[in-house]
């Protein structure tokens, strides 16, 4: 396999944009006000990290109400982040595949690290680091470009592309690979048919209607399945350099004026439009006392997320639903872009993918949690779109490499003369 | 080396803890959160101790064996030292944020009480304890391999399991009876809770004589559990309500008519 030309697509796939005209609106559908622009692998990368919440608005009467709903906000957030580091984290620690050292690199990061001094190795690091960040620089401002002159239609292709590349290629990949470690011969027509299965409801979950909970189930798998090519195929000290630096990209596109990710969402926000559906997890939830069918629950679901989108004009299948609003009970949830996922699965499971070591894991995971929630709390504060990476990735680079080089010694010596501490 | 002995070990182990959580935590999402920050302060302060220990290691005589295991044993104590800093460190910080957020809301209550913050963090703290303690012993434990081979121990993999389910319950008590010391002013207390660690850690130095540390490690669990019920509000009278099924509250909690 060509590595450089599936990961190619899949950037290119990633920085589309969805359209917003689909009348037919799927289970989820970022609030144009509140939603984050996904990530996509180098896109989503980009596009991923905005946090957004929608909540009522928040009286003193509410402090308390808020406290509740955001630690419950917070919860609905770790629990898909840490099935993804889990689904990473297991495959790594199994699946040998995912850590043999290959002599293959993705196109972005051409420069080798199998050179002599350990000065050379820095440096291509970093010259990888920079082409990679250019790529998605370059890659975000074409999406802005895109979305700006309403090419739609290419886009969403572009995005149906890069996610049928993923939930049928990466996976049969993946399924082969778990195959072969644990010695089983299964035959090809057994393997299509999963594939098959997986791969159509997955395109149809993530763009179209589904379950919620099978969309978020897809959405995680797909970017744990990213993750996993990322820790392939980035080079040691590169994936470091990418992390850190991604990080910044990540603050700057978000929160500058002329940040490409401020400016769409401004856009978006202008155009009371959705943005990227398929490249952002959503937690909404919402239920209604007294509900007639899921037909109504699902439709009313979109209609509270169209109520939110549309500041003006209602769109017309509002008008189908007349509950009063007290009998409505709603939890919009909070938004979390797929780049997000795929970034802390990449550092954790590298964490688990240098040395047998399961501190430096379990170390890791809980900084990213600790980052998580208070960008979360951050949110609550600010309450706008914000940045998830660069909390997240810095306490998680700080505890990886002081938990490798510090605490992995002490903890190996003092399990060896049996001490407590 | 088998399977058995990892499962074994893990239940041994975790069991408790992970019961403890099932039960009274993983449905709150305040408490869940409250202990992962307890998680993540124990590791701030093991990574502290870990680094003055790797700059006292770097700078001694490494030839010396006796050296090379004093400088753990002052490891050690350092550790637990700064792990009861923290503990009061975040102890401080959740009266702030109490403070602060009572101040907020208009609510006279909080949503979280004092006490169940010194649970919850204690177990935190415990989790984080035992889990960096014991996971790589475990993972070790599938892997193929003789135990004691060389002369060692053949318990290690048991004894380390019991040591970490009483270090973690130890935690737990020691954040609830922590708290109430700090809410009530009573530093003999707080004085008695660091000692009590430094004593639990102290007694493992003589491992492999797992006699000589576990048992009063476990006696001193049952002290401070004994401790941290009354400190809690426990009592005789509670405890025989509560275990003849007679306690009203709990009965009214769980709709259950006796």
């Amino acid at each position: 396999m060509n590595a450089s030309d599936s990961d190619d697509d899949i950037y290119n796939e990633r920085t589309a944009l969805v359209p917003s005209e689909n009348p037919v609106l799927p289970s989820y559908r970022p609030d144009s006000d509140t939603s984050l622009p996904g990530d996509s692998p180098t896109k989503r990368v980009n596009v991923c990290s905005l946090l957004s919440v929608s909540r009522h608005e928040v009286d003193a009467d509410d402090e308390e109400l808020t406290l509740k709903y955001g630690a419950k906000h917070v919860i609905m957030l770790f629990i898909p982040v840490t099935l993804c580091m889990a689904v990473v984290v297991a495959t790594i620690k199994s699946v040998s595949f995912y850590t043999e050292k290959t002599d293959q690199q993705l196109i972005y990061t051409p420069f080798t690290e199998n050179t002599a001094s350990v000065g050379r190795r820095l440096l291509n690091s970093v010259l990888n680091t920079i082409i990679m960040i250019s790529v998605i620089v370059v890659m975000t401002i074409f999406l802005v470009v895109l979305y700006k002159y309403r090419c739609y239609k290419f886009i969403h292709g572009w995005l149906i592309l890069s996610s049928l590349m993923l939930l049928f290629w990466f996976s049969f990949m993946y399924l082969g690979e778990v195959f072969k470690t644990y010695n089983l011969a299964v035959d090809y027509p057994t393997v299509g048919v999963i594939i098959w299965n997986f791969g159509a409801v997955g395109m149809i979950c993530i763009h179209w209607k589904g379950p919620l909970q099978l969309q978020q189930a897809y959405l995680i798998l797909i970017s744990a399945l990213m993750a996993l090519v990322f820790i392939k195929y980035l080079p040691e000290w590169s994936a470091w350099v990418i992390l850190g630096a991604i990080s910044v990209y990540d603050l700057v596109a978000v929160l500058s004026p002329k940040g490409p990710l401020r400016m769409l969402v401004e856009t978006a926000q202008e155009r009371n439009e959705p943005i990227f559906p398929a490249l952002i997890y959503s937690s909404a939830m919402m239920w209604t006392v007294g509900m007639a069918s899921p037909a109504d629950a699902q439709r009313s679901e979109t209609d509270e997320e169209a109520e939110q989108s549309g500041g003006g004009a209602e769109p017309p299948s509002r008008q189908s639903r007349s509950l009063p609003e007290d009998e409505l009970e709603e939890d919009r949830g909070v938004k979390l872009g797929l780049g997000d996922f795929i970034f802390y699965s990449v550092l954790v499971g590298k964490a688990a993918a240098t040395g047998g070591d399961w501190n430096t894991t379990l170390a890791c995971f809980v900084a990213i949690l600790i980052g998580l929630c208070l960008t979360l709390l951050l949110l609550a504060i600010f309450k706008k779109a914000l940045p998830a990476l660069p909390i997240s990735i810095t306490f998680g680079l700080v505890f990886y490499f002081s938990t490798d080089f510090l605490v992995q010694p002490f903890m190996d010596n003092l399990a060896a003369h049996q001490f407590y501490i | 080396m088998t399977a058995a002995v990892f499962f074994g070990c893990t239940f041994i182990a975790f069991g408790p803890a992970i019961a403890l959580f099932l039960f009274t935590i993983a449905r709150e999402p305040l408490r869940v959160i409250f202990l992962i920050a307890g998680a993540f302060f124990w590791l701030v302060s093991l990574l502290l101790s870990s680094m003055v220990w790797f700059i006292s290691v770097q700078i001694s005589n490494k030839e010396s064996a006796a050296q090379q295991k004093g400088l753990l044993i002052f490891g050690v104590v350092l550790s637990v030292l700064l792990q009861e800093t923290f503990r009061f460190a975040y102890y401080k910080l959740l009266k702030k944020a109490n403070e602060g957020l009572l101040t907020l809301s208009q609510e006279e209550t909080m949503p979280i009480s004092i006490r169940q913050l010194a649970y919850v963090s204690g177990l935190g703290f415990g989790f984080m304890s035992g889990a960096f303690s014991v996971v790589n012993i475990l993972a070790d434990s599938v892997g193929p391999g003789t135990v004691g081979i060389h002369g060692d121990s053949q318990h290690y993999f048991l004894s380390s399991a019991f040591m970490t389910m009483a270090i973690i319950l130890l935690h737990m008590f020691w954040g609830v009876v922590f708290f109430d010391a700090c809410e009530k002013q009573r530093w003999w207390a707080v004085a008695a809770v660091v000692i009590s660690h430094l004593l639990v850690s102290c007694l493992t130095f003589q491992n492999p004589e797992y006699v000589a540390s576990l048992v009063p490690t476990y006696v001193v669990l049952f002290l401070m559990g004994v401790w941290a019920f009354y400190s809690a509000g426990g009592s005789l009278r509670n405890l025989k309500l509560c275990l003849t099924c007679k306690d009203k509250d709990f009965l009214l909690a769980n709709h259950r008519p006796r």
